[in-house]
């Protein structure tokens, strides 16, 4: 069993009177792909909010590399790409990850290599100079996914990476996030796309605010007789009602 | 804090404006043309002009950074930037000083135009000469700045933000003593003059008009609108959470 990265214990965040997530406890194993399933609105982004600091959490508690979610010296090591394109439209893609390479902390001499590093691994190098409001969706994704890449974190939080990119591009990434993960980059990846879970290495499937199952695909299908992670999540809803 | 962060902020606050220009434009030329206006339309009241031309110069940089500040900042919260930032190593003090000292430079350019052609132009005579003129401008564009942080955090979107130039700076601007002299004012008017911070800004330029020499109630007027402006920092960068 690999060292657990992420520990959550007994978690819940209420969110204005609603419970946006309901007594999760689960450890997440460290270099690993972990994949964060369901519907929107099921509070995905409120557990990766939670674990990046940026969530309060209302019960329980989440620890990650051994300290509390948020602490300042995880700030260096935890990377957090939102749903938003959260990248500033009205400067280059240059200038916008200069600027955030500055704020994570990387010193002024390295900024120009590591800026052409996470440009050349998400392909972006001839659109350096562009303006990002010109960029396409799919691009300005990867700007954004950029951003996430600077400073090698040791765990990056990607909030839907992957949504509106086209088939090729997709499966580069995927490719990219299976490297980080073979160097022990752990990775918490979002999605609704469920042909998208059969790649994680861990997968947490999520509804209305409450754990469903935890496991690798395998598992999953084992456990729930099923032949994918699509079935075995309807079959754990039907069973739930 | 971190001066390389604060100021790589402003740097990028600036950059941003430069990929803007018609903002920057609006931004720089608009106050020297609406005291354009104004000496035409008081052309044959020279004294009135010189009296409410300096009083603008004071009013127009708290306007203008207050609204491109709220604006700015809203924005931050809503695209997700501010957000990854509140996750990476940087204090909320290189933010809040970054946008700070970015839009007061704004407001020290827009502040020399500006009283180029109130002063040099039009040759509205101040005792004082031109220095303090830019000292109270770039001050006035600082607490613009500061109270722009502050009440956008109480606005959720564009429309709400424009409109606390309602409740936030027209109040300053009939009670400042600019259009009406403060001492006509009730008691309790008076009162809430004297906490209000364009009351010093005002009062900082008519010292100016008065005065060939720097006093000491210019000095007063002058750190009393810095104390404004950073507690309004200051206040302003409580309402930014890491922790939602």
């Amino acid at each position: 069993m690999p060292h657990s990265a992420i520990s959550i214990k007994n978690a819940s965040v209420t969110i204005g009177g609603f419970a946006a997530l309901k007594n999760i406890t689960v450890d997440l194993p460290q270099g690993q792909i972990i994949g964060f399933i369901g519907p929107s609105g099921a509070g995905k982004t409120t557990l990766m909010r939670g674990i990046v600091g940026r969530q309060k959490i209302s019960e329980g508690s989440i620890t990650v590399f051994g300290q509390a979610a948020g602490s300042p010296p995880l700030r260096e090591k935890v990377s957090y790409m939102t749903q938003e394109i959260s990248v500033y439209p009205d400067l280059t893609v240059q200038e916008n990850l200069s600027y955030f390479a500055t704020m994570f902390g990387v010193s002024p001499s390295a900024i120009s290599k590591t800026v052409e590093e996470v440009l050349a691994i998400v392909q972006m190098k001839d659109k350096a100079g562009q303006l990002v409001s010109k960029l396409s969706g799919g691009q300005k994704q990867r700007v954004s996914l950029a951003v996430a890449l600077i400073g090698k974190p040791l765990l990056m939080v990607l909030d839907e990476p992957t949504v509106g990119l086209d088939p090729l591009l997709r499966e580069q990434l995927w490719q990219l996030f299976r490297e980080l993960a073979e160097k022990g980059t752990t990775l918490i990846i979002s999605s609704h796309v469920m042909d998208e879970a059969e790649r994680c290495d861990d997968l947490l499937l999520i509804r209305d605010g409450e754990l469903l199952a935890h496991g690798s695909p395998h598992d999953l299908r084992v456990k729930t007789h099923t032949a994918s992670v699509e079935q075995s999540f309807l079959a754990l809803v039907g069973s739930k009602r | 804090m971190s001066l390389l962060k604060t100021f790589t902020t402003s740097k990028r606050v600036l950059s941003q404006l430069r990929h803007d220009p018609r903002t920057l434009v609006l931004v720089l030329l608009v106050p020297s043309l609406l005291i354009a206006l104004l000496r035409y339309v008081l052309d044959g009241e020279r004294h009135t002009f010189d009296t409410i031309s300096l009083v603008m110069l004071g009013i127009f940089p708290l306007t203008m950074m207050f609204l491109i500040t709220s604006i700015a900042t809203l924005r931050e919260r809503k695209t997700g930037t501010l957000d990854r930032l509140m996750t990476m190593p940087i204090s909320k003090l290189d933010f809040i000083f970054g946008y700070a000292v970015a839009f007061s430079l704004l407001g020290l350019l827009q502040a020399c135009l500006a009283s180029w052609v109130t002063l040099g132009l039009f040759d509205v005579p101040t005792k004082g000469g031109a220095w303090p003129v830019l000292a109270v401008a770039v001050l006035s564009a600082f607490l613009g700045t500061a109270l722009g942080l502050l009440t956008s955090a109480f606005a959720s979107t564009e429309f709400q933000a424009v409109q606390m130039i309602m409740p936030f700076i027209f109040p300053q601007v009939l009670l400042c003593g600019a259009f009406v002299p403060r001492d006509s004012f009730p008691t309790l008017l008076h009162w809430i003059s004297d906490i209000l911070p364009l009351t010093y800004s005002i009062d900082a330029m008519q010292q100016v008009v008065k005065s060939s020499t720097w006093t000491s109630d210019l000095t007063t007027d002058l750190l009393a609108v810095l104390g404004f402006g950073v507690a309004a920092l200051i206040v302003g960068s409580l309402t930014i959470k890491r922790q939602e």
